[in-house]
């Protein structure tokens, strides 16, 4: 970082707002999600972005609607930096019929199209050839959109990895490859599963930019997201962003983390992404102590009426088991043929 | 007479009108054109498809719309998903449906699933076009009919023509539904000719063609099956048995009260379908008839497939596999306890 750079803040009061509440927004959404989870009332299976805010928030803060991400198991901090309502999203993750889709998705996937967010997926590496056919109409309706798709280290050994990134740079789509690299595929450290140093070298076999940034440093991401957004919006094509994380809990609820180490401590602490972020907005000037602590109260507040919203929201009724599989007709719940 | 065009022309013109009719509408696959980034070729195509059914169209919509694609199945029909839940009306090409296999999770966990798991909030205006059917010499991985597999998931719809004219009125109506269709093409059917009109037209999903009327016998026939059934029906009458031939054309939906009402008049089902035999169309449809007519059949329902093997490449095997017109015949006689001399 050059001397400038570190005497001047680099964001805006109000860009920084922004980004400070999201990550807030991620990460008390995610432990209130783990502690209701630990009650035993959540249905099926969560994955949690807590620890993993920078990213999400880093490359979201470049976006808009019209903007389209592809996501991940672990959805709900890229649903959340894309805008969607946190009541949604909650009711959502309850099996609520006033979730974001109308809880048919669930936490796994979780998505809100109108807000370019395609989804969470229940699929590890289905992100990629998703990424490229949304990048594919902003490429022919001309939308100067772009398209980014999260995914993790596990999903980089996946043979869609190949398929989409490949197919991305021979057609100069306006997409960004964002790797969230964990140190963990499900329980199995990358080291061992992939036979690359860094996910970015994959880039090179591809004729395309990869750059490795600190994923806990949401003004790292947010500059690298930044290049790659241009270069896409410019018609430059894609870009593979790795961004080296942790996540603070296992890769669902219910893992017992026997495979991490003495690390755990020191990301729960000092290498704290939110933490980071706020040493660096009070010591640049660019937000005071109180204002960033008044925003974490309000956004605990925020998260506790989404669940007040979620509990009082009724169940989806037994006439929506059969709706929306079709446009045009509803299947007749029998044999269904 | 109306003019009599090829199954492959009538698919080619299908795509031609909708092209012409919606911008949005763009063909993508392996070779569709050809020749992609060949300096001498520009918009002109190496191939038009590995059997020149698309061929022409690059030449009048350009490859901006019709795209030759990597050897990469996940990566563009996944990206044609997407590009169809984003404003787009694409026409993704599978080569041979037998390929299912290296792009089955974005056709059966992304496409069919969308619009469910998003609370109905996305569509996918997708049509698939793939080539299926044994009778090639082609072999075990080029020559299956998967269709069952993909009428086995909801959020699909799957559309088997038998004739240039379905083909064409069926395709048009695949390419502007609003749900992912998978529209299947048998390989040996591509040269056989039919009248078939100008202009654009639709056939409905779900409503079943008569092929041949009879009272004696309904046969079930799927795709090419339906020739197969056409000359059996032709001895079988010479023997008078008059068989009924219906033509599904669509497997989901499928339209049940055509087959229920013929099977009400004819008390006899023989279902013909040149697929493995298990947990097929021939079993739901014969399931269809045990569980909603059965009150209406005077005989067992029959079943003509082909074995539960690979599809073999000697075409001494190759011609046993399949289903054949004396097959079905044999199938009717003990159907109906006759002794038909044929």
């Amino acid at each position: 970082m050059s001397q400038t750079q570190t005497n001047q803040p680099t964001i805006s009061k109000e860009e920084a707002t922004w980004m400070f509440e999201k990550m807030l927004e991620i990460r008390h959404f995610e432990d209130r999600v783990h502690d209701i989870f630990g009650t035993g009332i959540l249905p099926g299976f969560v994955h949690l972005y807590a620890g993993e805010e920078a990213i999400a928030v880093g490359l979201c803060s470049h976006l808009d609607d019209k903007d389209y991400i592809t996501s991940t198991h672990r959805g709900h901090g890229h649903c959340i930096a894309k805008g969607c309502d946190l009541e949604g999203m909650m009711a959502e993750i309850y099996g609520r019929a006033t979730g974001l889709c109308k809880g048919k998705g669930g936490s796994m996937h979780i998505a809100d199209v109108e807000k370019g967010m395609l989804g969470a997926n229940g699929i590890v590496g289905g992100g990629f050839p998703l990424a490229v056919g949304a990048g594919l109409t902003h490429k022919l309706k001309k939308t100067g959109g772009v398209a980014v798709c999260f995914f993790g280290d596990g999903a980089n050994n996946h043979g869609t990895f190949h398929e989409g990134i490949n197919m991305a740079a021979i057609w100069n789509l306006p997409v960004i490859f964002v790797a969230e690299n964990n140190g963990f595929a499900e329980a199995t450290p990358f080291h061992y599963a992939s036979s690359c140093k860094s996910i970015a070298d994959r880039a090179i076999g591809y004729g395309i930019p990869g750059e490795t940034v600190d994923g806990k440093d949401v003004m790292a991401v947010r500059e690298a997201a930044q290049r790659a957004v241009e270069r896409a919006r410019n018609g430059e094509g894609p870009t593979l962003i790795e961004c080296i994380t942790y996540r603070n809990y296992g890769h669902f609820e219910g893992d017992a983390q026997t495979y991490k180490g003495e690390e755990k401590v020191k990301h729960l602490d000092d290498l704290d992404a939110i933490k980071k972020f706020y040493t660096y907005l009070t010591e640049q000037g660019i937000m005071t102590e109180a204002e960033l602590d008044q925003m974490d109260d309000d956004v605990r507040r925020a998260v506790d009426r989404a669940v007040e919203f979620a509990e009082r929201s009724p169940y989806p009724l037994p006439e929506q088991l059969m709706e929306d599989v079709y446009v045009s007709y509803k299947t007749d719940g029998g044999a269904a043929r | 007479m109306t003019r009599q065009i090829t199954f492959s022309q009538a698919v080619n013109e299908a795509m031609a009108l909708s092209m012409r009719e919606d911008q949005d509408v763009i063909l993508l696959g392996e070779d569709v054109a050809g020749g992609a980034a060949v300096d001498h070729l520009q918009d002109e195509e190496a191939w038009g498809g590995v059997m020149g059914v698309t061929k022409g169209l690059v030449q009048e919509f350009g490859r901006e719309r019709v795209i030759d694609t990597p050897i990469a199945e996940a990566g563009y029909i996944g990206a044609a998903v997407t590009a169809a839940a984003t404003g787009m009306r694409p026409i993704a090409e599978l080569m041979f449906n037998d390929f299912i296999g290296s792009c089955l999770d974005e056709v059966m966990n992304q496409g069919a699933k969308l619009r469910y798991m998003f609370g109905g909030k996305a569509k996918v205006p997708l049509t698939i076009r793939t080539m299926h059917g044994a009778g090639f010499r082609a072999a075990a991985q080029h020559s299956q009919s998967l269709y069952s597999f993909f009428t086995h998931i909801p959020g699909l719809k799957v559309v088997i023509p038998s004739t240039p004219y379905d083909a064409k009125g069926l395709l048009l109506e695949s390419i502007f539904d609003d749900d992912l269709v998978v529209f299947f093409e048998d390989k040996t059917l591509y040269t056989m000719k039919g009248e078939v009109p100008e202009g654009s037209y639709r056939i409905p999903f779900g409503k079943a063609d008569i092929k041949r009327k009879g009272e004696d016998v309904t046969i079930v026939a799927i795709g090419k099956m339906v020739h197969t059934a056409i000359k059996a029906a032709a001895e079988l009458s010479k023997n008078g048995v008059e068989a009924e031939i219906i033509d599904p054309r669509t497997l989901s939906p499928l339209d049940e009260d055509t087959i229920l009402s013929s099977v009400e008049k004819t008390g006899r089902l023989i279902v013909v379908d040149e697929a493995n035999p298990r947990c097929s169309a021939a079993t739901d449809i014969a399931a269809l008839v045990a569980d909603k007519g059965f009150d209406y059949l005077d005989a067992p329902i029959k079943m003509v497939t082909a074995p539960h093997t690979p599809v073999p490449f000697a075409p001494s095997l190759e011609d046993i596999y399949l289903p054949t017109p004396d097959k079905i015949i044999k199938a009717v006689q003990e159907m109906t306890g006759s002794e038909l001399v044929i």
